[in-house]
């Protein structure tokens, strides 16, 4: 390949504008404060951008297995798992295993369950994973009742560290990335994803295991967002029933900025980091220019309409 | 085969059945419910989200789905409880505003083949964004017409009663038997058609979308008549419970079947699954749980009744 042409397939990458916008957004902030902080910006952002870019894998994988797919029980999963496993833990640093497992198996069962109710009753995802939310939000609050348990001092003191300025979590988080960059690319789990989220008759004549596939999708998505759960209350001293909530709506978000294909088929894991960098970065930037709350939730969503408007193109 | 027991006929049941297994229980566990103030009590506040659903049904009688209806709700409840209280006439300008917002919306999603829900997705943080800016904390008052035009004692019969029933009645003549209901219901079934046929999907689309702009902004103004005062995320849980009280109620989300009988049913069965629940005396824990049961039965038996049609 021609240098020339690998600069331009690489300008041609969705995910590339991300990036740019987190740049530029950052520029401005460091502009703004002159140049004070301009790194411990970065690794905060790097710090909170975390959860959302676990989020965010996994409802990309859900939204790239086709036109309807998407994963509304997110919020509720993330505080089930928040739950369970700072109760089952209950402060003990020796506990600190046992209560990452509870949280891949809430995951897991959410996911399961999620998939069952699709298959079985034929419903559309979305009403699926909404009735699916309803029950699990019960559960949480149910489970929630009595002392706040708060998280092992060992783990409080994981989810906070940092090696060189870099948060552990966002170096973990940034090999997931790569990791299952390299899955939806190169295994036949990914293109399995990719074509049926392109056309999942075609793929199913084609010998693609549509159903194996759909199952896979949804598990690997409930458990990120239940790993999310426990370390956000690790992270935040404990979990709290509203611990979800901001990612329903964000995660869908960081999806479409991203550069992920809403139609399905095409998944764009960089896009997910850039995304999720560039909405706490221009957080952030408002908050250093003095923009309140309500005008910052308002650019974000004019923001979110002008990516999409940008990439369409209009009907014939 | 008996013919009530045809799928077609035990499908359209399914709704009326589900409201009926929610509310005869509740008659009989506590009978002074029965009455003209416990029906009243009772159903005031699913008027609003009845109105809420019945916005989510007309968009996704155009096979769309609307993320932002809670957000938008809120923020006519807080424009009800700042603007509207202060300038009649502004509070009224913003409002139609908000209706044209709406029309806006459902012509650029069909010029530019945009996903609904990535545009709702977008507005309704928008709309939040607006409620905080115009509410940045719980309060406001509601002009007093407001108030007594929604808690207004009807002689007889409950007035909640009676808007739920004339929303569904107006609703389904109009979406269901009128010649325009049947065009647009038809943008939803087959758009290339009714394109071809020379109708405009632009304007379909900006009908349906406005029009849920209108019911979107009764729901916000009935809540806030109530309520007496408003905060910006008051009605987010909407969204929701409007997507889930349509689909209960026998609507789909492509090919533009909807119900709108069964919609107003369906949400009515939903807002008083958590009474029934407080009679029982099960912890108010497992209110939204219920809701989440409700559906998952509804839709099995749904499916089994599919099944046994094919």
């Amino acid at each position: 390949m021609s240098p020339f042409l690998a600069v331009r397939t690489t300008l041609s990458k969705p995910w590339l504008w991300s990036y740019a916008g987190a740049l530029m957004v950052w520029l401005i902030t460091i502009g703004g404060v002159r140049g004070q902080g301009a790194g411990g910006i970065v690794a905060a952002a790097l710090a909170f951008s975390v959860f959302l870019v676990l989020v965010g894998l996994g409802q990309m994988l859900v939204i790239t297995s086709g036109p309807g797919n998407i994963d509304l029980s997110v919020p509720s999963t993330i505080t089930l798992a928040g739950v369970v496993s700072m109760q089952l833990m209950g402060g003990a640093s020796q506990m600190i295993v046992a209560g990452a497992l509870a949280a891949v198996a809430v995951g897991i069962v959410v996911g399961t369950f999620n998939y069952g109710l699709i298959r079985l009753l034929r419903i559309p995802p979305i009403i699926a994973t909404m009735s699916s939310s309803f029950l699990i939000q019960s559960m949480a609050i149910s489970y929630n009742e009595g002392a706040r348990a708060a998280p092992p001092s060992t783990l409080v003191a994981f989810a906070n560290g940092r090696l060189m300025g870099v948060p552990y979590t966002a170096i973990g988080v940034v090999a997931l990335a790569v990791a299952l960059g390299y899955v939806t690319t190169r295994t036949v789990y990914g293109r399995s994803l990719s074509a049926i989220g392109q056309n999942a008759g075609a793929a199913r004549l084609a010998g693609v295991r549509v159903e194996r596939t759909r199952y896979f999708t949804y598990a690997v998505c409930a458990v990120l967002a239940a790993l999310t759960g426990y370390l956000l209350a690790a992270f935040s001293g404990g979990a709290t029933l509203d611990m979800g909530d901001d990612y329903m709506l964000s995660s869908i978000a960081v999806t479409v900025i991203g550069g992920t294909a809403v139609a399905g088929g095409r998944a764009s894991v960089p896009g997910i980091w850039g995304a999720a960098l560039f909405l706490f970065l221009m957080v952030a930037m408002l908050n250093a220019l003095g923009v309140g709350a309500g005008l910052r939730l308002v650019i974000t969503g004019v923001l979110i309409i002008g990516i999409i408007i940008f990439a369409s193109k209009p009907k014939n | 085969m008996n013919a009530l027991l045809q799928p077609a006929r035990l499908r359209a049941a399914l709704p009326v059945l589900s409201l009926l297994i929610v509310v005869l229980p509740m008659f009989y566990l506590q009978p002074q419910t029965f009455s003209y103030f416990g029906i009243n009590t009772l159903i005031s506040l699913a008027v609003t989200i009845v109105l809420a659903t019945m916005a989510q049904m007309c968009v996704i009688t155009v096979n769309d789905l609307d993320l932002s209806i809670g957000s938008f709700v809120s923020f006519v409840a807080c424009v009800g409880a700042s603007v509207l209280q202060q300038s009649t006439v502004l509070g009224i300008a913003v409002l139609v505003g908000c209706v044209l917002v709406y029309c806006v919306i459902g012509m650029l999603i069909e010029w530019r083949n945009l996903p609904s829900i990535v545009v709702t997705l977008g507005m309704s943080f928008v709309w939040l964004g607006l409620a905080l800016l115009l509410m940045p904390t719980p309060g406001g008052s509601t002009p007093e017409w407001l108030q007594q035009l929604v808690q207004w004692h009807m002689p007889v019969i409950p007035l909640p009663l009676v808007a739920a029933v004339v929303i569904a009645v107006a609703t389904h003549f109009f979406l269901m038997r009128s010649a325009w209901g049947t065009l647009l219901r038809g943008a939803g079934g087959n758009g290339r058609a009714l394109a071809r046929a020379g109708w405009s999907l632009l304007w379909a689309r900006g009908l349906m979308y406005a029009l849920a702009g209108v019911f979107g902004v009764l729901s916000g103004l009935t809540l806030v008549g109530f309520t007496t005062s408003a905060d910006a995320n008051i009605a987010l849980r909407y969204t929701m419970i409007s997507i889930a009280a349509v689909i209960l109620g026998g609507g789909e989300f492509v090919g533009g079947r909807i119900s709108p009988c069964g919609a107003v049913i369906g949400a009515l069965t939903l807002t008083l699954a958590a009474s029934l629940l407080s009679f029982l005396e099960i912890s108010p824990t497992w209110q939204i749980g219920a809701q989440g049961v409700i559906l998952i039965i509804v839709l099995s038996l749904r499916a089994v009744i599919g099944r046994t049609r094919a």
